[in-house]
């Protein structure tokens, strides 16, 4: 039978995942923001699955606003990448000095 | 049986498909594989009776999110062999930082599986009406302002992204629709009654 421990250990597998990617591609901000994306699916499935296994509604609607929040951002991530790139030419974001001091 | 049998097989999915976003070498590969994960992860909340909220994260994440990513990556014309360059070097604290999340949520669920904090649901599932209706039943009565307040942030993403990319681009002549609007006949036109055998005057 399914617990609502099967699904926490799922959501936290991928939490961490997204917190390795970061790590992993320092440089690349587009897989950076993927990455985001991942840990937001893992917030979420937890929600749900809290919500389903607690009876409470209240969950799935915190879903929904994560998600819109996650829209918005991917959104205004994606135009910064994009005038930054028409800046300077590349996306390497660990030469990023610009807004220093 | 078939639903443990689906959860294990959309669990493996999602999680395979995630370490293959972060690991792919070529991020047309990795927003792919995004898209497989959340599928998946819509498969894993239609278990769990989220009927909406799965269709919603297949709506907005693949429909809109990803075909965002996708846009993006491919437009960008980026070394993306050279952005790769420091992968040796950052895995070892990477992979030290991620297994102390893990052991920290491990234990996060081991104590609240043990007891503890007592939770009272406030909203209850109601289970003679579906999933779209308990959920539109409590976010348009209790969460009707925050659900605008969603609206306003979308808004502002929007505008701001609008606002961000813009730009008025020297090498090209738009359209000015307003000096169009504005433009009167008598500055255009003008009447002229040439007597016969003679021509106009430019």
């Amino acid at each position: 039978m399914i617990g609502l421990g099967h699904y926490l250990a799922v959501a936290a597998v991928l939490f961490v995942l997204g917190v390795f990617g970061i790590f992993l591609n320092r440089k690349n901000v587009i897989v950076i923001l993927m990455a985001i994306e991942l840990i937001l699916l893992a917030v979420n499935i937890n929600l749900v699955a809290f919500s389903a296994y607690l009876g409470d509604m209240v969950g799935q609607v915190f879903a929904m606003f994560v998600l819109t929040v996650a829209a918005g951002e991917a959104a205004i991530g994606l135009a910064i990448l994009v005038i930054y790139f028409r800046d300077r030419g590349t996306i390497a974001v660990d030469d990023i000095h610009q807004m220093k001091g | 049986m078939v639903q443990a049998f689906a959860f294990y097989l959309f669990a493996i999915v999602v999680i395979a498909s995630g370490v293959m976003t972060i690991a792919a070498r070529n991020p047309v590969h990795s927003v792919l594989w995004l898209i497989l994960a959340f599928f998946n992860g819509a498969g894993l909340m239609l278990l769990l009776g989220a009927e909406f909220i799965a269709m919603l994260l297949v709506i907005v994440y693949v429909g809109a999110v990803a075909v965002l990513f996708l846009f993006v990556v491919m437009m960008l014309d980026v070394d993306f062999a050279e952005l790769r360059a420091g992968f040796a070097r950052y895995w070892p604290i990477g992979a030290l930082l991620a297994l102390v999340l893990l052991a920290e949520m491990v234990f996060a669920v081991v104590a609240w599986s043990a007891g503890g904090i007592s939770v009272s649901p406030r909203a209850p599932v109601a289970h003679d009406m579906p999933n779209i209706q308990a959920l539109g039943a409590v976010l348009f009565t209790r969460y009707l302002y925050i659900f605008e307040a969603a609206g306003l942030v979308l808004l502002v993403a929007m505008i701001g992204a609008i606002v961000l990319t813009h730009r008025t681009r020297r090498d090209v002549r738009p359209q000015n629709v307003s000096k169009q609007v504005r433009r009167r006949p008598e500055d255009a036109v003008r009447m002229t009654r040439p007597p016969v055998g003679q021509g106009v005057e430019l």
